[in-house]
């Protein structure tokens, strides 16, 4: 078992004919069961053609219908990749991964709109009755976008993480970051600890699942023993996911926040921060993390050791 | 990107937000025809730089006569203007706005940003206006009235009348105040701004409601989009050692430390600042090459780390993934040969192709320290600027 993906998951490449989609359409192809698992590619003035075997269909729903593939990745430029994303959410997808950086914000508000359910109430005083509200209306989950994507060690690699750095075990892995998520699995997998699934959910300030969603998802995964979040300055998401495990958690989790020594205000227009409460600063979130009863070490270094502390070594 | 307060009010009135009539200019000469120009009997003379705080850092003066304008705009330009967001520097003021005075019985504050947590874009806007908006939300959060937009509907006029009511300004100013309150929110979402401000906006004597100051800031990922945005940038306000970074597609933000870090992602470029001060050093430069780094790339991050007269070591810090360990060590080999290194260098590599990569650095003779992993090479390089 893991989350969200396995060796059955069939994927749809939006963006596969573009030079980053064809280099890492073939390393996932080339990666553990890749070559079943990426059966079709979108590109409206390429239907018909063929990339490394792949068939390219002119839209996600063609592409759908033809395969019965039910999620999709995207590397299309960031002008077109929220148009992208809608249309994988039109056709119906169950998983969306967006991997491009750089999509304009107000695209990324337009498209999360779409997605919500209708009926939110929008003339709120609250902002956590919205937070609340923040449900996948619906029924397409989005990884990202600005994210490396998801990996199921030894059965599918559905991104831009090098496949070789990862093993089979029990350990979720949940980050903001692309290489810092590297960092964390190379530390356990150099300690002999594998991972269960490991998703890069995008440092993109609007975005689809949050470390909360698939904090669940490794709580209800059979296959999860423990879980490594690492997350890092803005927005208050960590603090949010943070409350949850306290209440909800039955598995121990291992925290890491980039960013206790950036320079406040140098991202983030500040009133930002007002809307969240004054959060968004690394040691906030850290104190949040370890009142409930997270193991956080402020060493990167140390987020495999800090998880071998917690198991026990033998494993 | 950030612009100039005279700038943002020519979008606002693009938008029908209605500012007071001021000019834009460069010498004490054209301050004192445009005061004579505005005509009336009061000016302000107002220092123009991308930072906040300015009327507490001596940048804002009223002025009774032109003479009093002369004399201002001549304290005014040209001086280190100091406030809380310049660092002790300061920023050089090369632009003031001459505006007319305004009569104000109240001053409000109205903002614009995109809230993450509810994924939507949020009015505030506070009866306090006039102090830092922060400030009102430390001590007094009540006073903060938020409004979360629906983009299907926009600020419905029905929304602002009641925010308008809430936060106290008089129903003979509601029609006036609902177009302002509705103009911010065209202008945040037709310009792709991340954060938009009028602090004060203000009540005139005759029921008049005007927008004192404005701020915008807008997603440099939009700008493609907006090529009369990318016209009103003014380098001048800019870090040169950013600007130089960004030409050469590089995630560059000066610190005031001694170890210069140059990391693949922002994500491990924030990590490894935070390990070097864990070990107790302290990081000159945030340094994300990105995930195509090829050696004119390194070469160039090298150049501008060194030009910082403050660096003692520098820490290369790489987990290869799709970026192959080999290709930076021969960038990382190629950079310090042609920049003549004068500071000691740690590198640390892992993943693709790593082996590939120590043996490129161990073979080049140059005196690179290796480090094992991420502590050991943040310890080598905390005890090499010590040195």
């Amino acid at each position: 078992m893991s989350i969200l993906i396995n060796k059955d998951t069939r994927v749809i490449t939006q963006g596969m004919t573009g030079k980053v989609g064809q280099f890492h359409t073939q390393q996932c192809k080339a990666y553990a069961n890749g070559a079943n698992c990426f059966v079709a590619g979108v590109n409206p003035k390429k239907a018909g053609e063929q990339f490394e075997g792949i068939p390219v269909y002119a839209t996600v729903r063609d592409a759908k219908q033809a395969t019965g593939a039910t999620v999709s990745v995207i590397y299309v430029p960031p002008s077109g990749a929220a148009a992208a994303i809608d249309e994988a959410v039109e056709a119906d997808l169950d998983l969306v991964i967006c991997i491009t950086e750089g999509i304009p914000v107000h695209d990324m508000l337009r498209t999360r709109y779409k997605m919500s359910h209708p009926g939110i109430t929008t003339f709120s005083e609250s902002n956590n009755a919205l937070a609340k509200g923040r449900i996948q209306g619906k029924r397409t989950l989005l990884i990202g976008p600005n994210c490396p994507g998801l990996i199921t060690p030894d059965e599918i690699k559905i991104g831009i993480m090098p496949g070789h750095i990862h093993k089979k075990g029990h350990i979720g892995v949940v980050s903001r970051s692309g290489t810092l998520t590297y960092e964390a699995v190379g530390q356990l997998t150099a300690l002999g600890y594998g991972q269960s699934s490991c998703v890069g959910i995008g440092g993109d300030p609007i975005n689809g699942l949050k470390h909360l969603d698939v904090m669940k998802l490794f709580n209800d995964d059979p296959e999860t023993d423990a879980v490594i979040m690492v997350g890092e300055i803005g927005g208050s998401d960590e603090e949010e996911c943070a409350r949850w495990i306290k209440a909800n958690m039955k598995k121990p989790v291992v925290g890491f926040i980039a960013g206790v020594t950036a320079p406040p205000g140098k991202r983030m227009g500040h009133a930002g921060a007002i809307i969240s409460g004054g959060q968004g600063g690394a040691n906030e979130k850290l104190a949040v993390m370890e009142e409930c009863g997270i193991h956080i070490t402020r060493n990167p270094a140390e987020m495999g050791r800090t998880m071998q502390r917690i198991l026990g070594s033998g494993k | 990107m950030k612009v100039h307060e005279y700038q943002g009010k020519e979008i606002l009135r693009e938008f029908g937000v209605p500012t007071p009539h001021g000019v834009a200019c460069f010498s004490v000469g054209e301050a004192v025809a445009a005061a004579q120009q505005l005509g009336g009997k009061v000016w302000v003379v107002k220092a123009q730089i991308h930072a906040g705080g300015r009327g507490k850092g001596g940048g804002v003066k009223v002025a009774k006569s032109p003479d009093e304008v002369r004399q201002y705009a001549g304290q005014i330009l040209g001086v280190h203007l100091v406030t809380h967001q310049t660092g002790p520097d300061g920023q050089v003021v090369r632009r003031l706005l001459i505006e007319e005075g305004a009569q104000i019985v109240k001053e409000f504050y109205i903002g614009m940003v995109v809230d993450r947590g509810a994924q939507r874009v949020a009015l505030l806007a506070s009866s306090e206006g006039g102090m830092e908006i922060e400030e009102v939300a430390r001590h007094t959060p009540e006073k903060i009235r938020t409004v979360h937009i629906d983009p299907l509907t926009g600020l419905t006029a029905a929304e602002a009348v009641r925010v308008a009511r809430d936060i106290g300004i008089p129903d003979a100013a509601s029609a006036e105040a609902v177009a302002v309150l509705q103009g911010l929110y065209r202008a945040f979402v037709e310009k792709d701004a991340m954060l938009a401000e009028i602090n004060p906006l203000v009540l005139t004597a005759d029921n008049r409601v005007l927008a004192l100051d404005a701020k915008f800031n807008f997603d440099s990922n939009a700008l493609y989009r907006h090529p009369e945005i990318v016209a009103l940038r003014d380098l001048d306000e800019e870090d040169p050692a950013e600007i130089e970074a960004s030409k050469f597609d590089l995630s560059y933000i000066s610190l005031d430390g001694d170890i210069g870090c140059l990391v693949n992602g922002a994500g491990l470029a924030m990590a490894t600042m935070d390990i070097i001060k864990l070990y107790g050093g302290s990081p000159a430069n945030f340094l994300d090459v990105g995930g195509g780094a090829n050696k004119e790339k390194v070469t160039e991050a090298f150049k501008l780390m060194l030009k910082n007269p403050h660096l003692k070591a520098i820490l290369v810090n790489i987990f290869g993934g799709i970026m192959k360990c080999d290709v930076i060590a021969e960038g990382v080999v190629a950079a310090a040969r042609e920049v003549s290194l004068n500071v000691p260098l740690v590198v640390r590599l892992e993943g693709t192709n790593v082996e590939l990569g120590k043996k490129i650095l161990a073979e080049s003779g140059l005196p690179i320290i290796s480090g094992n992993d991420m502590a050991d090479a943040a310890q080598k390089v905390v005890a090499a600027a010590k040195g």
